[in-house]
């Protein structure tokens, strides 16, 4: 979704602010935020794309004013609900200690003795049933797209015309497992583009910049457009 | 809060004004009271969490990445082929269904990291994201200023650097791969490893003898 998660390109956020020494946490409230959000994603009812899609979905005038930590505990907000892990009263209500719901099924609550084994999970690398349709060097376009789900093409780089640089493996499609179509894997390309290509005449010539594109993101482009043109096809 | 909870959850994306979000202290405690009460969440669990990434998990994972491939071609060859291999060698996992790439710089070339979709990072060999890695100005300007980036760092390159920028939008996690800084020969591994921070390999600085980079 062109949501306001997707902010390559945009102007006026200002200049990078880096800390000095900063802390691994600045309150203590962010130590538990990141604790019960990987505790709650242990319990199997959704997966990191239906995460990430959660935090898209964030009223774009609350996104980007929050911060990382306080987004990930919006999000977990809207997983719980929609997931039927917790009631609206269970989240928003006054504190009742109401004994566990029976009809949220847990499937695994994380132990202490799990949290190596949860951190160190393996890739969603998956075996693709067809051979890549790219090869290194070839030239392509990415689509032009809007979907109103879940997708890892920014829109900066959509409708860009660039070259394949390393074919990175097969990944369970990530806009699919965001909406609950399944796991179908897709091959991964790094696909570089120049930064004239993405951005126009005007910008920097000895900029590149790479993506990491689902095969179906990408189209053969048989002849590279003028740089600034839009004469390609 | 009063009365906030009457307001039903898929009516907060219409409200900019949504209070429930204004005291993050009191909104985690609440959430995770009511997750532990149900049994949900082992608050033992979540002490191991912090502990890990507060003690154990962090920059000087990558740093020892980066100190190995300066010392030893032929593991900064293998890392170059094989980074999740080469890193796990090391004995740092590989976590989140990432695959791990390194990226090398070289005196013409310079890399950067950034997601601009979220805050893919690393957190195998670089621990949990800085602030800045996660905030809007970093991810909205490193695909389009990557020099005027680097400036906010105070790192000024040379025109003539070519700089790549490597958006993380799928399931690869980028280490960049700083060049060993001159004036480090009879530098021990662990004295190496000493001076490689964070920031060098996110790609937002490099690595000097002083480490004033950070």
């Amino acid at each position: 979704m062109n949501g306001p998660h997707d902010v390559g390109g945009m102007m006026g956020f200002g200049p990078v602010r880096p800390e000095k020494q900063e802390p691994v946490f600045h309150h203590e409230w962010e130590k538990r935020a990141l604790g019960i959000s990987l505790c709650a994603a242990w319990l199997g009812k959704w997966n990191i794309d239906e995460s990430r899609h959660a935090y898209e979905r964030i009223h774009p005038a609350e996104y980007l004013k929050a911060s990382y930590y306080e987004i990930w505990i919006r999000g977990l907000d809207i997983l719980l609900l929609q997931n039927g892990v917790l009631s609206e009263d269970d989240l928003f209500g006054e504190q009742t200690m109401s004994p566990p719901s029976s009809s949220a099924i847990v499937e695994d609550v994380l132990r202490r003795d799990d949290v190596y084994m949860m951190l160190a999970s393996g890739p969603s690398e998956v075996p693709a049933v067809m051979p890549p349709i790219f090869a290194v060097g070839d030239t392509v376009i990415t689509k032009n797209m809007n979907p109103t789900g879940h997708t890892r093409l920014p829109r900066y780089a959509r409708d860009k015309i660039g070259t394949i640089e390393k074919v990175q493996g097969s990944y369970i499609f990530a806009d699919d497992r965001a909406s609950g179509r399944g796991l179908t894997p897709q091959w991964v390309y790094t696909v570089v583009f120049t930064a004239q290509e993405v951005w126009g005449g005007d910008a920097d010539p000895s900029v590149t910049l790479s993506i990491d594109a689902f095969e179906s993101y990408l189209l053969f482009a048989s002849v590279s457009r003028p740089i600034c043109g839009r004469s390609y096809q | 809060m009063a009365g906030s909870h009457e307001k039903h959850l898929h009516e907060i994306d219409h409200d900019h004004h949504d209070n429930r979000y204004s005291d993050m202290q009191a909104r985690v405690r609440a959430l995770e009271t009511i997750l532990t009460s149900k049994g949900l969440v082992d608050p033992e669990a979540i002490a191991e969490i912090i502990d890990t990434y507060e003690k154990r998990i962090g920059p000087r994972n990558g740093a020892a990445v980066v100190a190995r491939a300066w010392m030893d071609p032929n593991y900064a060859a293998w890392l170059q082929e094989d980074a999740t291999a080469a890193i796990a060698s090391l004995g740092f996992g590989e976590l989140h269904g990432s695959r791990m790439r390194a990226v090398f710089n070289t005196p013409d070339l310079h890399n950067i990291v950034v997601c601009t979709l979220c805050s893919c990072y690393p957190w195998s060999v670089l621990g949990l994201p800085p602030v800045w890695y996660k905030s809007p100005a970093y991810r909205s300007r490193a695909v389009i200023d990557p020099r005027g980036v680097l400036e906010d760092f105070g790192l000024v390159l040379p025109a003539v650097t070519a700089i790549r920028v490597w958006d993380s939008t799928a399931e690869l996690r980028y280490l960049v791969i700083p060049r060993r800084p001159s004036g480090s020969d009879g530098f021990s591994e662990r004295e190496l490893a000493n001076l490689v921070s964070r920031d060098s390999m996110i790609g937002t600085g490099i690595v000097s003898i002083d480490r004033s980079d950070q």
